[in-house]
């Protein structure tokens, strides 16, 4: 104890004695017979309601709710198509082999400490991801054109691009894709930008509503941030084609307006990840400015680590340095500097050319395994002669299925058939095996032949 | 393809914006790292070093890590939004105590945080959407980044003076006139112990005359704990002044790190406690924190969550912890002891006891700008400019060179030093 400390108990060295004075003092305390007892005023909320009686009940997230639920029911066939979490085909979680080579090479490493890390992360990391996403022989990599910052995986990365937009941007709109994943919009607003939507999905076709979305982006104000799915777009599986992505980036390139990129399944949607990259490479090697929020949840198989980074495109060396420096005083009254265990996971990964080789060649199986699943379900859904033209499950791209299911059928199928999914019909192919389609062909079948 | 020109003028939209200089303490690292000098100090950041000077990785946690590694059932899932339920309990439990009512009775509300940084920033969020009043009140002076972390969440900065400048010691006069005429119902952030810069903790009964003036005027307590176990070397005395707002019916929130006490800095592991009346008010106030969190980050991460858990929920691997912190702390209390003599046995002009009489990490010397500065240029010594240096920086190896380096930046700066 230090010196000033002057209870009673300084002088015994017992700490059974100190515990039993803290508890005199506690009790004392409580029954408010101490010397310096003071009245309490009756409108200090002390002894009266919490100052938070009035904070209402907040209803459970969309998508993390469902597992929620899930993990509630009882139910030996019950079915969790809610997160877009990849399961294996035993239906089980999967920490990919490269991944748990580099934490045993990570703690054999001797030298490592767990001092905290620069405001912007892991260099190293910093410098790969960029090289990943925008590729090696990038001009604006080559320029120093770019900064890249380690962040909270991909809702960080967001987060932290949104909050500097707000910041330093002098358009605080931001358009989105309509549908697009539920947590986008609260990203936006709570940065302090205003969303507005622009059309995408087209739920007559179930593909893209191309000319809305000219249409919208056309009629945007000048300088409007729009966010784009970088590939494998959550929830719909609809991406444009490359043609489709040079008229979208000459658009926006004409309007002025400010591409934001979501890249979360780098390499999960064509199990290629340069191709997957395509639509930002567009965008960057036109010279142009883009932001680029990039997660490795999916990729790497590192969801609860939180890996990811944002990226900045500048026009400039020094503009891209001046970024970096503001990116820095949005960070540090948020986390203050990233967590260093995933960061240092995917950096092993990425410097090594073979254990690169044996990521890619995980990803291509896990993103094979998703389109064997696409077509086992397309088939079964055939088979039992389902109404319908389910193509789409066999068209849509990476990790989810919109189903083009409604709320009720979707309601219908968690109450009669155990299975988890987001109201919006959206499911994650992620969380089929060959076990358990069937199951859930049934259960599309039911809810479409018995609901309407 | 041919890529289209771009049709604007070809500036960059962020041509316009300026250069942030660096964060003080990341500029001081960052001056530390270009130096070559090979007697160069740093004693700028709170971080702990060992007696040969080394960073500082807990053997209970490589021990932990290891287990964790070969372990093949551990997955990599998404934690829920409010974290590791196990390690939320343990980490309740560390610093209200087992035997708390408020956790008995479901009181408390505790969410894992990417540190104790974003649970300020949380606490502070959730603070300026549900809170009446949204002024705080930091004590003067305080850890370089609360005022950013609460003013981002939109709350308004006001102080209280906590730290007397001129006798080195708490100004307990001034915190209770200070608190005494805050606004009604405003929070008031504290220092749980090991008081950040300064060193200086109120007593056992200060606390309890802040406690009954913050509960009399209604303000609502939000404690920084970021040093439990590093200040007595005692956890339970450590979380004292936590325990008696926590232990008296009212509500108080509570952040808390584990960066520095398990040394799981770039972890980032740390939780937000909320103390509320009532444990349906509790279960409210947790789902709006995910409301919060969820478009922050989402979700927190796995590795140092796991490794907290593991050590708190393991007697053997708790007491060897215990053992280690206890071994950190009473090094921390042997360099103060020796930079004490070492100025005595200079004659080193001045009262240099505050440097024993303040507790846990740092050291607010008391020596000004100009001292500060030449130290660095004479000495190659970097530390805070406000005179805040990190005992945990020094060993008995390089204390001889500190004692001589303030020895000589006191003498030369006579008569102007504002030493006592």
């Amino acid at each position: 104890m230090h010196p000033d400390f002057t209870s009673p108990s300084s002088s015994s060295s017992s700490s059974a004695d100190r515990r039993l004075n803290a508890l005199v003092r506690h009790l004392a305390t409580a029954s408010m017979v101490s010397q310096t007892a003071v009245a309490f005023s009756p409108t200090s909320g002390f002894h009266g309601d919490s100052v938070f009686s009035h904070v209402v009940r907040a209803p459970e997230d969309p998508i993390l709710g469902v597992t929620v639920a899930y993990n509630k029911d009882p139910s030996p066939v019950k079915l969790n198509l809610g997160v877009g979490a990849y399961r294996t085909e035993e239906g089980k979680p999967l920490v990919l082999n490269v991944v748990r080579k580099a934490e045993q090479m990570l703690l054999n490493d001797k030298s490592r400490v767990k001092e905290y890390l620069p405001i912007v992360g892991i260099a190293e990391f910093n410098k790969l991801s960029a090289k990943l996403i925008f590729g090696a022989d990038s001009p604006a990599i080559r320029e120093n054109r770019v900064t890249t910052v380690q962040c909270l995986s991909g809702t960080g990365s967001l987060r932290v691009g949104a909050e500097f937009l707000a910041r330093h941007y002098h358009q605080k709109t931001i358009y989105i894709p309509q549908p697009t994943w539920g947590n986008h919009p609260k990203v936006f607003t709570l940065a302090g930008l205003s969303v507005k939507t622009y059309r995408y999905y087209d739920p007559t076709t179930r593909g893209m509503n191309f000319q809305g979305l000219l249409e919208d982006l056309g009629s945007a104000p000048s300088g409007s941030i729009v966010l784009l799915h970088a590939c494998a777009h959550n929830p719909t599986g609809v991406d444009p084609t490359l043609q489709q992505w040079e008229q979208i980036r000459q658009l926006i390139r004409s309007k002025a307006l400010l591409p934001f990129f979501d890249s979360a399944y780098q390499g999960f949607a064509s199990g290629n990840l340069d191709e997957d990259a395509q639509s930002i490479r567009m965008f960057v090697a036109d010279g142009g400015e883009c932001f680029v929020a990039q997660s490795y949840a999916k990729n790497m198989g590192l969801y609860g680590e939180r890996v990811g980074a944002l990226s900045v495109v500048c026009r400039a060396a020094d503009v891209a340095s001046k970024v970096e420096s503001q990116l820095k005083l949005v960070i540090r009254p948020m986390f203050s500097n990233p967590p260093i265990h995933g960061a240092s996971i995917v950096a092993t990964i990425l410097k090594d050319s073979n254990m690169f080789n044996e990521w890619t060649i995980e990803l291509k199986a896990m993103a094979g395994r998703i389109i064997s699943m696409r077509k086992q379900l397309f088939d079964a859904l055939r088979a039992r002669g389902t109404p319908g033209d389910w193509s789409h499950i066999i068209k849509q791209i990476g990790m989810f299925t919109f189903t083009g299911l409604n709320s009720k059928q979707v309601e219908f199928m968690t109450r009669e058939y155990h299975i988890y999914m987001t109201s919006d019909g959206r499911i994650s192919m992620a969380g089929l095996s060959s076990k358990t389609v069937p199951h859930l062909a049934d259960a599309i079948h039911a809810a479409v032949t018995r609901m309407s | 393809m041919e890529p289209t020109r771009i049709h604007s003028n070809g500036d960059s939209l962020f041509q316009d914006i300026t250069f942030a200089p660096d964060i003080p303490v990341y500029a001081t690292t960052a001056a530390y790292n270009k130096d070559p000098c090979p007697n160069k100090l740093h004693l700028g950041i709170g971080v702990y070093r060992t007696e040969e000077g080394k960073c500082h990785t807990l053997n209970v946690v490589k021990q932990v890590e290891q287990t964790l590694a070969n372990d093949l059932s551990a997955d990599k899932e998404y934690l829920p939004i409010t974290g590791m339920p196990e390690f939320n309990k343990l980490s309740a439990k560390l610093m209200f105590g087992s035997g708390s009512p408020a956790i008995k009775e479901s009181r408390v509300v505790t969410v894992q945080c990417v540190s104790g940084c974003l649970s300020l920033r949380v606490g502070a969020e959730f603070l300026a959407k549900h809170y009446h009043q949204h002024v705080v009140y930091l004590p003067e002076p305080t850890y370089g980044n609360h005022p950013n972390l609460i003013s981002a969440a939109g709350l308004t900065l006001k102080t209280y003076r906590y730290y007397d400048p001129k006798t080195l010691v708490l100004d307990f006069q001034g915190l209770l006139e200070d608190l005494g005429s805050a606004l009604t119902g405003a929070i008031v952030l504290f220092h749980a112990c090991g008081h950040n810069p300064t060193g200086v903790d109120p007593t056992c009964q200060q606390w309890e005359q802040i406690r009954q003036l913050v509960r009399q005027r209604g303000l609502l307590p939000f404690f920084d704990c970021a040093y439990q176990g590093l200040v007595s070397g005692n956890l339970d005395d450590d979380a004292q002044s936590i325990r008696m707002f926590g232990c008296d019916g009212g509500e108080c929130f509570v952040a808390q790190s584990y960066s520095k006490n398990m040394g799981l800095y770039g972890e980032r592991i740390g939780s937000l406690s909320i103390v509320c009346k009532t444990a349906d008010v509790a279960r409210r106030v947790e789902s709006q924190l995910k409301l919060i969190i969820r478009p922050l980050y989402s979700n927190p991460p796995i590795h140092g969550a796991a490794i907290v858990t593991a050590i708190l929920k393991d007697r053997d691997l708790y007491q060897k912890w215990t053992n280690e912190l206890k071994a950190m702390r009473d090094r921390l209390v042997q360099v103060r002891r020796q930079l004490y003599d070492s100025l005595c046995n200079k004659g080193t002009p001045g009262d240099w006891s505050h440097i024993i009489k303040q507790v846990g990490m740092y050291s607010f010397t008391g020596l000004n700008k100009d001292q500060v500065d030449f130290l660095t240029r004479e000495y190659h010594i970097y530390m805070s400019s406000d005179g805040r240096i990190n005992i945990g920086g020094l060993s008995s190896k390089t204390v001889p060179y500190f004692a001589d380096a303030i020895h000589d930046a006191v003498i030369s700066s006579l008569p102007s030093s504002t030493l006592a």
